[in-house]
């Protein structure tokens, strides 16, 4: 983002870049830098608070009276300390010959159609497996976490992309299940340690390794330090 | 199922600042020279956010990975989604609401109010997870900067994801 930062300057507009990485952005040095200490994902901080969203845009543009490149830290910082997970009750089983995880998905449509909606799908499914096909997606998962290779397994399509479907419905299904703004990866970790469909993901990505699968290949089913 | 709030946890899980550490030291692009633009005064300013969350309209081409071109936002749409492709970051923050990484809602409150110019008409968004940012230093990146001076852009506010 920095590197944009530096060519539009060169074009004669004046820039402020947020950064949520403060080595990053000191290192990449933007013209006008405002490291804001927030997780990854929300640069204006806090989702659902225009006050606090507007107070860091004051920041912001309070950074066009320089005269020369500066970098200054927003006055406050909304800590991660990876412990809050989202609390979200799961369907009960419906069909007891499929799969746990399977059987879950296929529950969660109605919730995923609702946060759709709320949503205006800007984190939704469907980019390459649509949400009716999200259970055949995870059952190739499954077959990985069993033992099938990989690459027979029938993933539909790049496993990074077919997981961050996955994840997606998860989290769009969520946010039709909670009434506020769920705090910074509490839907993540939801999914990942508290649904069958996590687990499976979580074992095929494991099964992945073991199969000496390329490494971006399993590496990026799940967030990076998982 | 209803309304539920988040728990704490009693386990260690991962932590955002655990995400952090594996990407703050991907090497970016260096310049000698800090180019830097004096604006006029930001009460007369037309103002634009230029995005690195991949955002498109769901009716343009998605981003690819390693996509290093942009796509044109319109400001009178607000369909706007994510085609970042990475597990790194929390998804559920835009989800909610986009001001979260697209505050465009906003800068409409800063023009009515007249603490900035005008909103631009049109946005910009780039893919923010590349490797070689060589293409859209020498490229994409000159060109989306012309491209909004010619909408008579003036301040760039650059949000990442």
């Amino acid at each position: 983002m920095s590197t944009l930062a530096h060519v539009f300057e060169a074009e004669g507009i004046a820039t402020i870049a947020l950064g949520s990485i403060r080595k990053q952005i000191e290192s990449s040095a933007p013209p006008r830098g405002l490291w804001c200490d927030f997780p990854l994902g929300r640069p204006l901080g806090k989702p659902g608070d225009p006050e606090f969203q507007h107070r860091v845009l004051d920041a912001a543009f309070s950074l066009l009276n320089a005269t020369e490149p500066i970098l200054v830290e927003f006055d406050e910082s909304i800590p991660d300390r990876g412990d809050t997970v989202l609390t979200c009750p799961l369907p009960p089983r419906h069909d007891p010959d499929a799969h746990p995880a399977i059987d879950e998905a296929r529950g969660l449509l109605p919730a995923y159609v609702r946060g759709v909606k709320m949503s205006d799908g800007r984190f939704s499914a469907g980019r390459v497996v649509a949400a009716d096909d999200i259970p055949a997606a995870i059952e190739a998962f499954i077959r990985v976490s069993g033992g099938t290779p990989w690459a027979e397994a029938g993933i539909p399509g790049l496993p990074m992309r077919v997981s961050h479907d996955i994840r997606s419905y998860y989290e769009t299904a969520a946010l039709a299940m909670v009434d506020h703004a769920p705090a910074a990866w509490a839907s993540t970790r939801w999914f990942l340690d508290q649904t069958e469909t996590g687990k499976v993901m979580m074992a095929a990505r494991q099964a992945m390794q073991d199969q000496d699968a390329p490494q971006p290949m399993w590496f990026y089913l799940t967030p990076g330090d998982r | 199922m209803g309304v539920h709030q988040s728990a704490t946890a009693s386990f260690a899980l991962m932590a955002d600042s655990d995400i952090k550490t594996l990407t703050e030291a991907l090497p970016g692009e260096s310049f000698e020279v800090t180019a830097f633009t004096t604006p006029p005064p930001l009460a007369d300013a037309t103002v634009a956010v230029v995005t690195t969350a991949s955002l498109h309209h769901p009716d343009q081409d998605d981003f690819e990975v390693m996509d290093t071109g942009y796509r044109v936002l319109d400001d009178s749409r607000r369909d706007y989604v994510t085609g970042h492709w990475s597990p790194n970051f929390d998804g559920s923050g835009f989800a909610y609401d986009m001001n979260t990484v697209f505050p465009v809602d906003r800068l409409d409150e800063l023009a009515d109010r007249g603490v900035i110019g005008r909103v631009a008409d049109q946005h910009l968004a780039y893919a923010g997870n590349q490797f070689d940012l060589s293409a859209i230093r020498m490229d994409s990146g000159p060109a989306g900067a012309k491209f909004l001076r010619n909408q008579g852009v003036d301040v760039v506010l650059l949000t990442p994801v």
